[in-house]
């Protein structure tokens, strides 16, 4: 029997944890969920407590070499050659105490979140400790250990036959997962990120379209540096409506990474809080038109994680949750738990203010390089729909 | 990097008493577009293109098509002699050769035997290796000025930080011979504590730049 939402979530998330420097923080999560509290939207009997993954959930992605090697750098030290081939002990990815037994915990709360949704004990699950889109078949890269949406997706293809569609927000192009179901006809990807020229990882260009049987199920939205909230929601919403329409799927994986805020440290994009409240608005709708509600939500990146990512995040749920979106003003005893921990002044509303986006010159052209993006991304899709009429 | 190291060795050819049909059917089924002829030694005696093959072949306007335009021999309409490259010769010089020449295609030869092709699509490939656009990676650009020692001067900030490089293009700035832009692509996804020290030892960096002025 559904019923709502289901909210995964263990403090165990929190030991995923590099070093007090390092740019990826889980503590993001647990921001999240106090906003969620705070604001009467999340109780108890919304969570579910994550179990962890077993190595053979693991190596439905991952190589066995690989996954040993991470367990070993969690324990003592691995030789520099193998750091350089796992990438693991890089400035991105460093290793730190349980590595592994972290990892998999953030994996297991997203297979968590495919049993909940495909069980039918909820429509839609949020695993805001997943979405680890970098991680590759033996290598760690780009904070990534462990690809927890590459192995659901496995997860699901093996143990439920399900059509997967997977939607990826993140400013950085969700290559991992992308390079994981290049020739599946069965799993279509879409990732919109800021355009590689500068940008890591560099990938994520139009052409990427897939391979063999694949090819033409993998979708990539380069958009440009400094592209604000009107452009990105446009281009996000024609492509995954065309998309859905074009591939139907059974099912619905999405990556919602929160770096693609103007106050993100890390990337270019110029969005603000009304793009976080249009991305899970689309996914829920298109949940509902093609797949009786099964969408399954994941965490991702994101880099301002006191001012950006908890409101962003707690949108989600919200949606899951109640069909919509919060507005107004957030819970003051939110602001007064964290400001003092917070080297930024804390938000006091669900929305951003138009003024923290900077004067962009260019906005026209990038709104219509965007455009053509768009289309160039969409040209064999509108083809086999105008081939089907 | 030498041209044996990017050649294609897979090489479709055809002798010099085959027809025009023959020449069209490798065209079509390899997607290729230049196929060597060549001797029962395997020594290039000619070549043709597509477009050599198109020409020898009837209009798909003409009324009456004259099918006997097919069964011409190809040594009829090959281009000789054929200007072909060796194996060890630079990827740099075949550029050239390619520039200069208006060629799309060379076939390379060692001990006069055909051994292998070079089209500009390899070189592209070549280029955007060179590039490092091909594998994970950041992009950084510095304008530096044009003086001996810049290199690893700079270089060094990215070693400080074990940062690994995986490609390093040097361009010029502008039409000014004082300064040149150095492109770094490093393979990490958190770029900013590498840029904040190339800002504090004084670099002018033309990305990420703060070109964003606040709007009130």
């Amino acid at each position: 029997m559904t019923c709502g939402a289901a909210f995964i979530y263990s403090t165990k998330f929190l030991d995923y944890h590099f070093h007090s420097d390092h740019p990826f923080n889980q503590r993001r999560v647990l921001l999240s969920k106090d906003l969620l509290e705070k604001n009467k939207l999340l109780s108890k009997s919304d969570i579910t407590e994550p179990r962890m993954a077993t190595e053979d959930e693991l190596a439905l992605f991952h190589d066995k070499v690989f996954i040993n090697a991470v367990k070993r750098a969690g324990t003592s030290d691995l030789s520099d050659d193998e750091c350089m081939e796992y990438g693991i002990g890089t400035e991105d990815t460093p290793a730190f105490p349980n590595m592994h037994e972290a990892s998999s915990y953030l994996v297991g709360g997203t297979l968590t979140a495919v049993d909940s949704v495909l069980q039918g004990k909820s429509e839609h699950a949020l695993n805001l400790g997943g979405g680890l889109h970098h991680g590759f078949k033996r290598k760690a890269s780009g904070f990534c250990v462990y690809n927890d949406g590459a192995i659901a997706i496995n997860y699901i293809r093996q143990n439920y036959d399900l059509k997967v569609l997977y939607v990826d927000t993140d400013a950085h192009h969700g290559d991992g997962v992308q390079w994981a179901f290049y020739d599946d006809p069965n799993v279509c990807t879409l990732s919109i990120h800021e355009t590689g020229r500068y940008l890591f990882p560099g990938s994520g260009h139009i052409n990427e379209r897939g391979i063999k049987e694949g090819h033409g199920y993998s979708f990539n939205l380069p958009i440009d540096a400094f592209t604000q909230d009107e452009s990105f929601t446009q281009t996000y919403e024609t492509a995954l409506r065309e998309i859905a329409d074009f591939f139907q799927p059974d099912v619905i994986l999405t990556q919602n990474g929160a770096d693609a805020h103007v106050n993100d440290p890390l990337t270019h994009l110029c969005a603000t809080m009304e793009t976080f409240e249009q991305i899970p608005l689309l996914a829920h709708k298109i949940a509902h038109q093609y797949c009786n509600g099964r969408w399954i939500a994941l965490g991702g990146g994101g880099y301002d994680m006191w001012r950006v990512v908890p409101r962003a995040w707690a949108q989600i749920w919200s949606v899951m949750k109640t069909g919509d979106i919060q507005s107004g003003d957030l819970p003051p005893d939110w602001q007064s738990e964290w400001q003092s921990k917070s080297p930024v002044t804390l938000p006091v509303t669900w929305h951003d203010e138009k003024q923290i986006i900077p004067n962009i010159p260019r906005k026209d052209d990038i709104t219509e390089k965007n455009d053509k993006v768009l289309q160039s991304a969409l040209k064999y899709t509108n083809n086999k729909l105008n081939e089907m009429l | 990097m030498l041209v044996e190291e990017i050649m294609k060795t897979n090489v479709y050819t055809l002798p010099p008493t085959a027809t025009v049909a023959d020449a069209l059917q490798l065209l079509k089924e390899n997607h290729i577009r230049h196929i060597p002829i060549v001797d029962t030694e395997q020594q290039v005696i000619g070549i043709v293109s597509d477009r050599d093959v198109r020409d020898a072949s009837p209009s798909i306007f003409a009324d009456h098509t004259n099918y006997q335009a097919f069964n011409n021999e190809i040594q009829s309409i090959m281009s000789q002699p054929v200007t072909t490259v060796h194996p060890l010769d630079f990827v740099e010089e075949v550029a050239r050769v390619f520039y200069d020449e208006e060629f799309a295609c060379l076939p390379v030869v060692s001990e006069n035997r055909l051994i292998g092709m070079i089209t500009e699509k390899d070189m592209l490939y070549t280029l955007i290796q060179l590039t490092g656009t091909n594998v994970q990676s950041s992009q950084v650009e510095i304008k530096v000025p044009h003086k001996p020692g810049i290199l690893p001067e700079v270089a060094a900030v990215f070693g400080k930080r074990k940062t690994n490089i995986t490609s390093v293009l040097m361009y010029p700035y502008n039409d000014d011979p004082n300064y040149k832009i150095l492109v770094f692509r490093i393979q990490t996804m958190n770029p900013l504590p590498v840029i904040q020290d190339l800002r504090d030892a004084g670099y002018n960096l033309m990305w990420p730049n703060n070109i964003a002025e606040p709007k009130v």
